[in-house]
C-alpha cells in the first residue's frame, strides 16, 4: 500500500490543506490502488475515475478551501444512494443502467464539504443480505482474506476501505449492514438515530429501519463525515429537527473513560458466540474499565424476539417499497408482454434476485387480509416493548457494549443455502434498527482462530452518538492498532 | 410439514399478489424456505401484547407539513430520461383496453 493511501481521512485532509499534496495526487492515488486490488476485492461497481480527475484538476486550479471539512478527499458511496450522473444500481438488475439526474441529500452534503466521488460500492441486491453475496453483479471479497466474506448489505463500503481505495465510504444499515461489515471488514461503521441523517435519495428497503451512515479507518473520520451528513432535511419527513454537535470537536473533551457507566447485556455475551469474539471483546472491556469505566450488567430480555420481529417489519416494508419496480418509468422492461400486468409480473420476475422474491413474498403474505395482526401488528407491540427493554437498561448505564456479531468473516458460500441461519447472523446488531438508537462497530483486534477482525458494539440512547464516539475514540487510541491488510 | 403455514398453491397466490411468477422448482424451494421462516415467526406469539401500543417508527413527531408551492425541480425530459420507453412526452406502456 503506498504511503498516500494509508493515511486517514483527517490526515489527508491536514495534508490538501497545507498544499503537502494535491487533490488530483489523491485522486490518482486511490485510482491506482483500485486498479491494483479490485481485480481480487471487487468491492465497486461504477467508478468516476476520468469525473473525478477532472473535478478533482479544477479544485486544485482554485486552492484549497478551509471552509470544507471535506475539501479534495475521495469517496465512495454505497449504490444504494442517488448520485447524479452516475449509475445507481442496488446491486439489482432491476436497475441496470438507471442514472439519477439529482442527488441524495447525503451525498449532496459531502460534495458540498468538497469531497471527490470516486466511485459506487457493491452491495446485497437492494439492501438484503448480510455477506453482499447476494449483489446481482458480483460477490465483493474481504480484503483480510478473499475466500471469506466481508459482511453485508455494505460489503463494498467497508472492502473498499479495508482495501485502501478510499478516505471514506457512506454505507446504509437496516439490520446491521454498517455494523456487521465494519466489524469483518476491520474499520469503523456508525449507524446513527433514525432521523439524524436523511434518507431522501436512499432507494428504501426498510423505511421505518433504513438509516445512512460512515465507515472509515478511524472514529475521527467517521465524527467528521457524520458532521456534513447529519442535521434536518425538509424533505425527508422522518428527518428530525435537532440542532446537530460538533462531533470531531467533542473528541477532544475525553482522555480517559472516568465517570462512564457501561451495560454489558447478559444476552449479549453468553453461548452463541464464537471464543475468538469473546476473547477481544471482553479484552476491550477490560481496557475500558483500566480507562476508568465502571461495567454494570443490564438485561435485554427481548432480544431473542428481535430477529422475527425485525424480519416481518423488514419484508413487509420491503414488500411496500419495492412495488414502486415495475418497468414503466425506470428499471428493467420485459421484451415478451403483450398486457400490462404480464409486463410488470415478467418484468419483476425477470430482475429480481432470489433473497428479494423470498421478502417480497414473505412481505406481501404477512400485510395480506387475515394475516395483518398476526404477524405485522404483533411484530410493531414487540417492537415498542424493546424499545422498553432499552430504555430501562439506559436508567443504569451511559452506553451499551457487546460484540457487533457473533463470529468473525466466515467463507463465501458457507450460509448462502440456508436463508434463516443468515438472518441469525444479524443477532446483535437488529434490535438497535427497530429502536431507533445509535451503534457503531469499532475494530479491537484480530481473532485468535481465524486472524480475521472482530468488532466491538457500542450502542447509544437516541441522539447520544457524542458520548458513543468520545469512547470509541479514546478506546482506539489505547488499543493496539490492527495490522496492515496485505494485497 | 405439519405446521405449514403455506402451501404451493398458496405460494403461488401471494407471489402473483406481489406480481411475481415463480417457476414450479422455485415454488417448492420458497414454500420449504418461507415456511421455516415463517414458523421461526411464530416465536412472537410467546408474548402476550393485549395491551401494547403498536410502534411503527422510532420517529414520533408530528409531521411538518411544507407550504403548498408549486415548484418545477425536473424537466420533463428528466423524468422520462431513465424510462424503458417513451415518446418523449409520455411514458409508453402496452395497450391496456
Amino acid at each position: 500500500m503506498s504511503l498516500l493511501i494509508e493515511k486517514s481521512l483527517t490526515e489527508i485532509h491536514s495534508m490538501l490543506m497545507a498544499k503537502e499534496v494535491t487533490a488530483t495526487e489523491a485522486v490518482k492515488a486511490c485510482l491506482a490502488r483500485i486498479e491494483e486490488t479490485e481485480p481480487e476485492t471487487k468491492a465497486l461497481l461504477a467508478i468516476s475515475g476520468e469525473e473525478a480527475l477532472k473535478l478533482a484538476e479544477e479544485m486544485d486550479q482554485q486552492g484549497p478551501d478551509s471552509s470544507k471539512p471535506l475539501w479534495g478527499v475521495p469517496v465512495v458511496i454505497k449504490d444504494v444512494l442517488a448520485t447524479k450522473g452516475i449509475p445507481t444500481t442496488c446491486g439489482s438488475k432491476i436497475l441496470e443502467g438507471f442514472t439519477p439526474f439529482y442527488d441524495a441529500t447525503a451525498v449532496a452534503k459531502l460534495k458540498e464539504a468538497g469531497a471527490i466521488i470516486i466511485a459506487k460500492s457493491n452491495m446485497d441486491e437492494f439492501a438484503m443480505g448480510s455477506t453482499t453475496e447476494n449483489s446481482a453483479y458480483k460477490t465483493t471479497t474481504n480484503p483480510w482474506d478473499s475466500s471469506r466474506v466481508p459482511g453485508g448489505s455494505s460489503g463494498g463500503s467497508g472492502a473498499t476501505i479495508a482495501a485502501g481505495q478510499c478516505y471514506a465510504a457512506l454505507g446504509t444499515d437496516t439490520g446491521g449492514s454498517i455494523r456487521l461489515p465494519a466489524s469483518f471488514c476491520g474499520c469503523v461503521g456508525v449507524k446513527p438515530t433514525y432521523g439524524r441523517v436523511s434518507r431522501y435519495g436512499m432507494v428504501a428497503y426498510g423505511s421505518s429501519l433504513d438509516q445512512i451512515g460512515p465507515m472509515t479507518r478511524t472514529v475521527e473520520d467517521s465524527a467528521r463525515v457524520l458532521n456534513v451528513i447529519g442535521g434536518h432535511d425538509q424533505r425527508d419527513s422522518t428527518s428530525v429537527d435537532k440542532p446537530m454537535e460538533d462531533f470531531v470537536a467533542a473528541l477532544s473533551e475525553r482522555t480517559d473513560l472516568s465517570g462512564l457507566t457501561i451495560g454489558l447485556p447478559e444476552e449479549y455475551w453468553g453461548e452463541g458466540i464464537s471464543e475468538e469474539v469473546s476473547e477481544s471483546c471482553r479484552a476491550a472491556i477490560t481496557k475500558a474499565e483500566e480507562l476508568g469505566a465502571k461495567t454494570v450488567p443490564v438485561k435485554l430480555a427481548m432480544t431473542e424476539y428481535a430477529i422475527a420481529t425485525y424480519y416481518i417489519i423488514a419484508m413487509a416494508e420491503a414488500s411496500s417499497n419495492l412495488s414502486r419496480f415495475d418497468g414503466i418509468r425506470y428499471g428493467h422492461r420485459t421484451k415478451d408482454a403483450d398486457e400490462l400486468i404480464e409486463l410488470y409480473t415478467k418484468s419483476r420476475t425477470e430482475a429480481f434476485g432470489d433473497e428479494v422474491q423470498r421478502r417480497i413474498i414473505i412481505g406481501t403474505y404477512v400485510l395480506s387480509a387475515g394475516y395483518y395482526d398476526a404477524y405485522y401488528r404483533k411484530a410493531a407491540q414487540i417492537r415498542r416493548l424493546l424499545r422498553e427493554d432499552f430504555n430501562k437498561a439506559f436508567e443504569s448505564c451511559d452506553l451499551i457494549a457487546g460484540p457487533a456479531c457473533p463470529t468473525t468473516a466466515f467463507p463465501v458460500g458457507e450460509l448462502t443455502a440456508d436463508p434463516l441461519q443468515m438472518y441469525l447472523m444479524d443477532i446483535f446488531t437488529i434490535s438497535l434498527n427497530l429502536v431507533g438508537m445509535p451503534g457503531m462497530s469499532l475494530p479491537v483486534g484480530m481473532g485468535k482462530d481465524t486472524n480475521m477482525p472482530v468488532g466491538l458494539q457500542l450502542m447509544a440512547p437516541a441522539f447520544e452518538e457524542k458520548k458513543m464516539l468520545q469512547t470509541a475514540h479514546v478506546l482506539e487510541k489505547n488499543l493496539s492498532e490492527l495490522p496492515k491488510v496485505k494485497l | 410439514m405439519s405446521d405449514e403455514k403455506l402451501n404451493l398453491e398458496e405460494v403461488a397466490r401471494v407471489a402473483n399478489l406481489a406480481r411475481l411468477d415463480l417457476s414450479e422448482e422455485k415454488t417448492k424451494q420458497f414454500a420449504g424456505q418461507l415456511n421455516n421462516i415463517l414458523s421461526y415467526m411464530d416465536k412472537l406469539n410467546e408474548i402476550d401484547t393485549s395491551e401494547v401500543e403498536p410502534l411503527f417508527s422510532p420517529v414520533e413527531h408530528t409531521t411538518v407539513l411544507r407550504k403548498d408551492e408549486v415548484k418545477k425541480e425536473h424537466t420533463r425530459e428528466e423524468i422520462l430520461s431513465n424510462a424503458p420507453d417513451t415518446d418523449g412526452q409520455y411514458f409508453v406502456v402496452p395497450r391496456i383496453v
